[in-house]
């Protein structure tokens, strides 16, 4: 979209003007997440910018709500429980997500549109009915409460971003690649772990992000399905904001940003491989 | 050589198809089994808990179970008669509520009952306190005993909102969702003060409607920049899209919490400028117009990704076609670009609505009694009221709203088209 040289001066002033709104656009985006990073250095228990800080004194920053989190133990236990039920809820959709997306991706699945609807209904359906509803059914399970009944009920939301990524990877996978293992004389599970997988990999990974980050950010199914023996970071953060907001949030939110810029670079870093592989493939 | 040694062409065809429907039955029966699993963990684990909780919502057993005799005897009794029930209705609702203080499910229909008129619970404690004593036998008539129980036993509306809510199914809860009442047997609209949830329903339609338009006002510059710009450029500037995205949700929730706040960084700013009076600061939060600024920057990037893949597909000689046939620029784009690029609109806005109408973190942090959603409403009667039949009522609208939607979405867009980051 370069000016070209002989655009009038009212297109170079459109030329500009719109730069100038898309640069405003995302400063709207992203402005509220960077603002937070140097608030959480703060020496004061305020959420804004003291003068201290507008001078760049060092007096004005320091590391105490930071402090704070690493040793309340409120915060402590929540880190723990987030980091102890996210992987489990991955490891439950990304494996039974993967196997069907496999099945979906055949030719001749009968109902293929009715399952995947049911299959990516729970990323549609709104979280408090799902809350409410999941809560009557664990409780009736006797599962309510406890780590298995979160664990399961976050497996079950991240199911669908698993179901998406996979199928989108294996609409490029080549299905002579799995017949020609089988005619080698590999079975079918030999054929998935050595030739299928490693080539859907990327998708199964990303996959698998998108559902950790889903368990790890959930809140409303974890309040109803859970008790105060599982709650998780964002619950602990969504109650500190609902009533008295303490600015060691800041800290924690500083930190979890940090984790999302950790899961960018990871799901960049795939996408780049998966463009090499496939331009070699196609070469 | 006979008919019985060569098979017939016939024949072969059929073993042929046989073995070809068989090999095809199988191949869907493995790909089925794949899917199994999930399949059912889903049905299980989300579906059924959903439909159970709608049934919720037109089950009324309470009162059937509590009062069997009481509504038995009442039903000879016309709702619309301006005489209290016989005695024999009184005997039997003596008899009832002696089994059920005895199984300690008095309190439970006392609160049942409350959701439609206040004062059960009183009711419900001084017979506690009085009728295990009495004789069933002997202590009659009870008509008076009851009447000097509790004054409320002598209130027509008593009976009639018992008989209303005597079959084990009810349409109560959806008139009440939809700020309806059923008084001695008529519907009536709830009085205004009480009326709440309609409000609510298009409060919440239009706020994600508004949401909606602003975040496609805003992606859609975004979006075309992205798509016209070199590669490598319009990569690095994605991760400004992307980040946001990844990012979880209660951060960028409470960093808006942060910055609109009377002490916060916009009405700082606002001051230092001397756009703002330090002791006039603009109140951003607790209302509407922070739900939507908030709201319009998370989901933001659900807007700018599909529209970006749709307008990344539209092929740049178009526009120069068009140009160099006398378009000036606004009409190459009116007429050439843009209809091109509104599968991607269609796609951005149902998704970005859909999720808008579900919202319930956000309008709660930073919405205020005035930016409340209808989910609010919902968690709400969860917490404090306990009226589970009302939260499935207003659940299964919700849920029939974006049920129609995602339909919707399926055919605009099909749901196996859906791509993330």
């Amino acid at each position: 979209m370069a000016l070209p040289t002989y655009a009038s001066p009212l297109q170079r002033i459109w030329y500009y003007a719109f730069r100038l709104i898309c640069g405003l656009i995302f400063f709207y985006l992203m402005f509220p997440i960077l603002v937070i990073i140097p608030l959480s250095f703060n020496a004061q228990d305020f959420f804004t910018f003291t003068p201290e800080m507008l001078a760049l004194d060092p007096e004005g920053f320091s590391l105490k709500h930071y402090l704070d989190f690493f040793t309340n133990p409120d915060w402590q236990l929540a880190t723990r429980n987030s980091l102890t039920i996210a992987p489990m809820a991955t490891l439950i959709s990304v494996s039974l997500g993967t196997l069907a997306a496999i099945g979906l991706s055949q030719s001749h699945v009968p109902f293929k549109r009715a399952i995947m609807a049911v299959l990516i209904s729970p990323m549609i359906v709104p979280l408090i009915i799902s809350a409410a509803g999941m809560y009557f059914f664990f409780s009736a399970i006797g599962l309510q409460g406890t780590y298995w009944g979160v664990v399961l009920s976050h497996a079950i939301l991240g199911i669908p971003f698993v179901i998406i990524t996979v199928t989108a990877t294996l609409v490029g996978f080549d299905r002579s690649l799995s017949r020609a293992a089988a005619s080698m004389g590999a079975g079918p599970v030999r054929t998935f772990f050595k030739v299928q997988l490693p080539l859907i990999l990327p998708g199964v990974i990303s996959g698998s992000l998108f559902a950790f980050i889903t368990s790890f950010d959930e809140v409303v199914v974890v309040i109803f399905v859970g008790s105060a023996a599982q709650k998780t970071l964002p619950w602990q953060m969504f109650i500190g904001l609902r009533e008295q907001i303490s600015p060691t949030i800041l800290a924690v939110a500083t930190l979890m940003v940090g984790l999302s810029i950790l899961l960018l670079a990871t799901l960049e870093v795939l996408r780049r491989r998966n463009e090499r592989m496939r331009g070699l493939s196609a070469a | 050589m006979t008919m019985s040694d060569t098979p017939t062409p016939e024949l072969t065809g059929g073993a042929l198809k046989r073995q070809l429907g068989r090999a095809l039955r199988r191949q869907k029966l493995r790909a089925l089994m794949l899917v199994a699993p999930l399949l059912i963990f889903i049905c299980v684990g989300f579906l059924m808990p959903i439909v159970s909780m709608l049934v919720r919502s037109v089950e009324n057993n309470i009162v059937v179970e509590t009062l069997p005799q009481t509504i038995t005897a009442l039903e000879s009794w016309d709702v619309d008669s301006t005489e209290l029930p016989p005695e024999p209705v009184f005997r039997a609702l003596v008899a009832d509520l002696q089994v059920a203080i005895e199984n300690r499910t008095a309190l439970n229909l006392a609160r049942r009952m409350n959701f439609e008129a206040a004062g059960w619970t009183t009711m419900m404690r001084r017979a506690q306190r009085e009728m295990p004593d009495w004789d069933l036998e002997t202590d009659g008539p009870f008509r008076e005993r009851v009447l000097d129980l509790h004054r409320d036993w002598g209130a027509l509306e008593t009976w009639r909102s018992l008989k209303a809510y005597s079959s084990p199914y009810t349409t109560g809860y959806y008139l009440a969702a939809v700020d309806l009442t059923m008084v001695s047997g008529h519907v009536e609209a709830v009085p205004d003060n009480q009326a709440l949830h309609l409000m609510l329903f298009w409060r919440t339609a239009w706020m994600s409607g508004l949401i909606c338009f602003m975040t496609l006002i805003l992606g859609y510059p975004v979006a075309f920049l992205l798509a016209n710009i070199k590669e490598r450029h319009a990569n690095l500037l994605l991760i400004l899209v992307l980040l946001p995205f990844w990012t979880s949700l209660l951060v960028r929730t409470s960093s808006w919490k942060v910055l609109l706040q009377d002490q916060g960084v916009v009405n700082q700013f606002l001051v230092w400028i001397g756009l703002v009076a330090d002791d006039n600061r603009l109140t951003m939060i607790n209302n509407k117009f922070g739900v939507i600024v908030a709201m319009t920057q998370i989901l933001l990037p659900f807007m700018i990704l599909p529209l970006y893949s749709v307008m990344k597909t539209i092929p740049p000689s178009y526009v120069r076609a068009a140009k160099s046939l006398g378009a000036n620029d606004w009409t190459a784009f009116w007429r050439v670009y843009f209809p091109q690029s509104v599968p991607g609109i269609g796609a951005g806005a149902i998704l970005v609505f859909i999720m808008a109408v579900g919202y319930y973190i956000t309008p709660e942090l930073v919405g205020g009694p005035s930016g409340m959603f209808i989910s609010n409403r919902i968690a709400h009667q969860w917490y404090v009221s306990g009226n589970w039949g009302l939260v499935g009522a207003l659940g299964t609208i919700l849920l029939l709203a974006v049920l129609v939607l995602y339909w919707v979405y399926d055919k605009v867009v099909g749901i196996d088209n859906v791509k993330l980051g």
